[in-house]
């Protein structure tokens, strides 16, 4: 990695029912990610993603460029706006720096043409392998 | 009602997580991980690990139980009908593998007012078995209009 390079973007679209599933794996039962009516009642255009849900695709994007889980050893994200299940999301990274064995890579996650997740920070431990 | 900074440092009892194989599994479909590290025993175990890694947002799961008491300790006096969760930051040590008990200490870290909006900052630390930081993390909320 240098810096200035992208990593592999990582673009993936939540079913329907993932909010239902994520809640259940996450612990996470707020009613605004899993009921559509209470969802409304509240001012949310439909039921929303999680934003750890969210923030755990851009944590996969920078475990996939550093070769798997142990290469992630920070990572720091804004939340901004809402995610909506069955809208694409795309997660995008840029190098800003890499020495030592550790790069540092700016990222976020857009859905829309929105940037829900803004002035994301990973640290990645690079190993000798490319 | 401004925020009430009185519990700036405040400590909550440590709240144990007992990682089961099951449970890093089905977080890790429910994320879309497809690294057979967190799914194949033996890709685990090929791997020096000792049982299916959890992916590292699984802190998310271990370090829940142990957040809620201060999302909900009236001295804190969030009002979720106006928070939103503004913020997130992990910083990981060695890797949590099923079999692992975690352990994770809330700490309020701030409590701040800002143009009529309150900021509420908890630090967890989570500790394996052995002793050893496997996540630190800052969760940031905002609740709007205090």
């Amino acid at each position: 990695m240098r810096p200035g390079d992208e990593i592999q973007p990582l673009a993936v679209t939540p079913d329907r029912y993932l909010t239902v599933r994520y809640a259940g794996a996450s612990g996470d039962f707020n009613p605004i990610h899993i009921d559509e009516e209470f969802a409304h009642q509240v001012g949310l255009p439909g039921r929303i993603l999680h934003g750890l849900y969210t923030m755990a695709q851009v944590a996969r994007a920078q475990t996939d460029a550093g070769g798997g889980p142990e290469s992630l050893k920070r990572l720091s994200v804004q939340f901004r706006g809402m995610g909506l299940p069955e809208h694409e999301l795309v997660v995008t990274g840029t190098v800003r720096t890499a020495d030592d064995g550790v790069a540092v890579i700016d990222c976020g996650c857009e859905q829309d043409g929105k940037r829900i997740i803004r002035n994301g920070e990973a640290e990645l431990r690079l190993t000798a392998d490319p | 009602m401004p925020v009430n900074t009185d519990a700036i440092g405040k400590t909550y009892p440590p709240a144990s997580y007992a990682v089961g194989r099951e449970k890093v599994r089905e977080y890790a479909r429910a994320v879309g991980e497809s690294n057979p590290l967190h799914l194949e025993l033996e890709s685990a175990r090929a791997a020096g690990y000792e049982d299916v890694v959890a992916p590292p947002m699984f802190v998310v799961v271990y370090s829940f139980p142990a957040v809620l008491p201060a999302l909900f300790d009236p001295e804190v006096g969030i009002d979720f009908s106006r928070m939103v969760h503004g913020g997130q930051e992990f910083e990981w040590g060695p890797l949590v593998v099923a079999g692992d008990e975690i352990t994770t200490t809330t700490t309020i870290a701030d409590v701040s007012e800002r143009r009529g909006n309150g900021f509420f900052m908890f630090a967890t630390e989570s500790v394996n078995q052995r002793g050893e930081t496997v996540c630190s993390g800052r969760w940031s909320n905002i609740v709007r209009g205090v």
